[in-house]
């Protein structure tokens, strides 16, 4: 029976793909790309994600890039001095123009960066500048309030927007350059920027369609792709077999339980790269007694078996950690491993007075990082083996982050990625003593507060020497393991496939941000 | 007939007004729609400010009545993710499902009601005993599992090799099993015909169509073992009765007593069971929608309930609650039709 299944079954696939095999063929090289989710407006400074970041290299150019190894690459700006403490002085590439063929000036740099500072989500991280000067149309000149070492980080963010263009007044009499949260802002739906696409089409939540920027200042970019279509496809299976199926050319992210399937397919090429979002898991103190010992919060620390976990359970796909710095990042601490002892953690419980072991509750989203839930379950497995009675709730992420917030549980998993890639901003969300009037420790479920190591932090904020700074971060992750301050767990890796004509290699990088401008389509 | 659909017409409203009542009041558990909207690095302080000029602060009554007052005219409130009214959102992803559900039905006619006669007046004929056995795996296979055995077989193709390939008819066998793949796996495709306002249709180009194929098989795929057995089983019932064995009798042409009246017959309970089961697929098409990308409303509801967009979630099921009293309303209309002995008003001839 399933022969004759199979047999009519490819009979009338074999007649239903005939006619796809007449595409006609052209010049033009588009590119098709699938990601989980499509940008949720045109207004880049509307939400502070990942997903608009990446349509923000699409549209727009930074005032510098990363590359690939953590160093900054030159784009609109072109070179830059510190000329005192507080004070940095850039200079702007000469003969660059915006989609709607304005002029890019100092100007826009001043304007962009004001308006930065009036977005929600972009005004904490722009704090620390206290004004940004045009000293002449190719030269900008940025004051910070205090010493600033992060100024350069800072800079990858500032996409120069049109001002002329954002500026005036809509039909309805309202501001072009408004950011407004849900609603129609003029700047949702136009854009015009300096970056290697225009936008021609966009239907939220189906497709954006993009067409080269004939005028690019870029001329040395070796793209050559003529038109992107960006399609939401949020199912992961469906994405994958989009992309075997040679429906589209890119995909991202790449499910880990489809690596093995991608990877042994020879059309299409998978390239994975270790990633900076650290998991780990907050241990509330002011919900569980035995948590203010530090002896107890090192005993879970060395129960949780990480690499296990890495291994077994995301299959490789996630890199053990033993603190929040991912390398490459200032405060990468070398000398701390992960540290799974699991007669060290009893015995270590036996000394806190905890041999019987209690009970806690734990709560983990299950769609929001990679095996979440999975995860969530393997911990409480293994801290089973040191008599802790684990209670486990999962839920989804719309309702985990209220839950969050309310510090629900005794036990709570959170990922972060650093929004400066700097190590000091995983400290101010996840480590400080929690301040809800300054936001310091916002995410600090554990409730955890070392005013010593805080110390250590603001210090290392305002050292622009990047070596001394270096030391400072490191021995504050060495002070945060040895307190066990939280558990890590590891970074997610990243994963992206493609058809094995694009050649997407060489624009890849850690924090997601493919440049697709710089993309090169290989052509027969 | 006219009193009958005013009735109904209150049957709608009511069914509405309790639908966003409950979920108006199970809101707060559907997620906080401030999460989905903000980074995560903002401060708390800028969330609030965000939740007080939405109005969340404000207590279930005051929201509920002010959601109310609109909703009389028709202003069910703003999307949070797509900025726009949440009607207008519904009626764009309208279309696409009701081309999907348009469909699947047509295939669920062409195919349950020959296959259904056919083993009813041939029960032990092996056609009829394949067709059985076949309809019993279909209907115990979850549709996104049969979504994604398709894609696997028709999008991205299979490559069997069991068979010695250099044996011609080896190679022969293999060839015939393995699968080229190439029907599109996801979406509506970029071919779609305008047709009007917001309805952009498949049905217009071969192209396009090819996009409906595979979702239209799988969504088919759940109801129509359904309607086979129910065809079968009614088809059954009617040839054992009187009428039938008069008819015999009487010396009508076989072929006349089973498709002009046993069949008549068997299509009544078929027609109430289907009407009802034809809303229940534009409601919940959820599943295909979801493993096809497929933009339609069920899709739409999915990621609404990710992104905790709270007036689209009410929308979408005040819609459905409408769908449902429309279809069943229509089921009931033609019932009287087919059927003259029944009354719409219930009240007797």
């Amino acid at each position: 029976m399933t022969f004759k299944k199979t047999l009519l079954a490819s009979l009338v696939g074999a007649t239903l793909s005939l006619p796809l095999a007449a595409i006609a063929q052209t010049d033009d090289v588009t590119l098709r790309v699938a990601y989980d989710a499509d940008p949720v407006s045109l207004d880049i400074h509307e939400q502070l994600s990942g997903g608009m970041l990446q349509l923000s290299h699409l549209t727009f150019d930074p005032l510098v890039r990363w590359t690939q190894d953590f160093e900054f690459e030159p784009r609109l700006a072109t070179d830059w001095e510190q000329v005192d403490d507080t004070t940095m002085r850039m200079t702007l590439r000469d003969g660059v123009t915006f989609h709607s063929g304005n002029p890019f000036t100092a100007k826009d740099v001043v304007w962009t960066v004001e308006r930065l500072k009036r977005s929600p989500d972009f005004k904490a991280i722009f704090d620390p500048v206290a004004s940004v000067t045009a000293v002449d149309d190719q030269t900008v000149e940025f004051k910070t309030k205090k010493p600033y070492p992060l100024l350069l980080n800072l800079a990858t963010y500032i996409f120069p927007m049109d001002s002329e263009f954002y500026s005036g007044t809509t039909g309805a009499g309202k501001d072009k350059s408004e950011i407004v949260k849900n609603g129609n802002s003029w700047a949702s739906t136009n854009v015009s920027g300096t970056g290697p696409f225009k936008v021609t089409q966009r239907q939220q939540g189906v497709k954006v369609e993009f067409e080269r920027f004939e005028d690019y200042w870029d001329e040395n970019s070796p793209g050559n792709v003529d038109h992107i279509v960006l399609t939401p496809i949020s199912e992961n299976a469906t994405r994958v077999a989009a992309l075997l199926s040679g429906d589209v050319d890119f995909i991202a992210p790449v499910p880990p339980n489809d690596l093995e399937r991608v990877r042994a397919d020879e059309d299409v090429k998978l390239v994975t790269m270790s990633g900076t979002r650290i998991i780990l898991l907050h241990m509330n103190q002011d919900r569980v007694e035995a948590f203010k010992d530090p002896r107890v919060r090192q005993a879970f620390a060395y129960a949780v078996n990480q690499e296990a976990i890495a291994d077994r359970l995301m299959k490789g796909f996630a890199t053990p950690a033993a603190q929040l710095s991912p390398e490459g990042y200032q405060g990468h601490n070398p000398n701390l491993e992960p540290r799974y002892d699991l007669e060290k953690a009893k015995q270590l419980m036996k000394e806190a007075g905890y041999e019987d072991g209690f009970s806690i509750s734990m709560m983990a989203p299950n769609n929001r990082y990679v095996n979440d839930a999975q995860i969530a379950q393997a911990v409480a497995a293994m801290l089973a083996r040191i008599n802790v009675k684990v209670d486990l709730k999962t839920l989804p992420k719309a309702q985990y982050w209220p839950e969050y917030d309310a510090r629900a549980a005794d036990l709570m998993l959170i990922g972060w990625h650093s929004d400066t890639e700097d190590s000091a901003n995983f400290y101010q969300y996840l480590t400080e003593c929690p301040d809800p009037d300054t936001g310091a420790g916002q995410y600090n479920a554990g409730m955890y507060c070392n005013p010593e190591i805080d110390k250590i932090v603001a210090e290392a904020n305002l050292e622009t020497d990047r070596e001394k700074r270096s030391q400072m971060l490191q021995s504050v992750e060495k002070a945060l393991y040895d307190d066990a301050a939280f558990v890590p767990l590891h970074w997610q890796d990243l994963a992206w496939a493609a058809q094995d004509e694009v050649q997407i290699e060489p624009v890849l990088n850690v924090m997601n941000f493919p440049y697709l401008g710089d993309v090169v389509v290989t052509q027969e | 007939m006219i009193a009958f659909l005013i009735k109904r017409l209150f049957h709608a409203l009511l069914v509405m007004f309790v639908i966003s009542v409950i979920s108006f009041a199970i809101q707060d558990n559907l997620g906080d729609p401030i999460q989905q909207m903000v980074g995560q690095s903002v401060p708390e302080s800028e969330r609030a400010a965000l939740r007080e000029e939405l109005g969340l602060n404000d207590p279930f009554l005051v929201q509920y009545l002010r959601f109310a007052k609109n909703a009389v005219q028709f202003d069910f409130g703003y999307s949070y993710f797509f900025n726009e009214p949440t009607t207008d959102v519904i009626l764009r992803h309208l279309p696409a499902t009701l081309e999907l559900v348009a469909a699947a039905t047509f295939l669920i006619v062409t195919l349950s009601v020959p296959i259904g006669v056919y083993s009813a007046i041939k029960p032990r004929s092996p056609l009829s005993r394949l067709f059985m056995g076949v309809s019993i795996v279909g209907i115990s296979i979850p549709v996104f599992l049969t979504a994604i055995v398709l894609i696997q077989i028709f999008s991205i193709g299979i490559s069997v090799t069991p068979f010695p390939e250099t044996t011609g008819w080896g190679s022969w066998l293999n060839g015939l099993l393995s699968t080229e793949g190439g029907m599109p796996a996801y979406g509506r495709g970029n071919d779609l015909t305008h047709v009007v306002g917001t309805w952009y249709t498949n049905f217009a180009s071969w192209d396009s169509l090819t996009y409906l194929v595979l979702p239209a098989i799988s969504l088919a795929s759940i109801m129509l073992p359904l309607f086979i057995r129910l065809i079968r089983a009614e088809m059954l019932e009617v040839l054992q009765s009187d009428y039938v064995k008069f008819a015999k009798a009487k010396g009508i042409s076989m072929r006349r007593i089973y498709f002009l009246h046993a069949l008549k017959n068997t299509m009544l309970p078929v027609i109430t069971v289907g009407g009802v089961q034809i809303g229940t697929l534009v409601a919940f098409t959820i599943l295909t929608e979801t493993v096809f990308q497929w933009p339609g409303m069920g899709l739409m509801f999915l990621d609404a309930i990710e992104r905790s967009d709270i007036p689209l979630i009410i929308t979408y099921l005040m819609v459905v609650g409408l769908i449902f009293v429309i279809t069943n309303t229509l089921v009931d209309l033609i019932y009287g039709l087919v059927n003259p002995t029944v009354k719409l008003t219930g009240k007797p001839a």
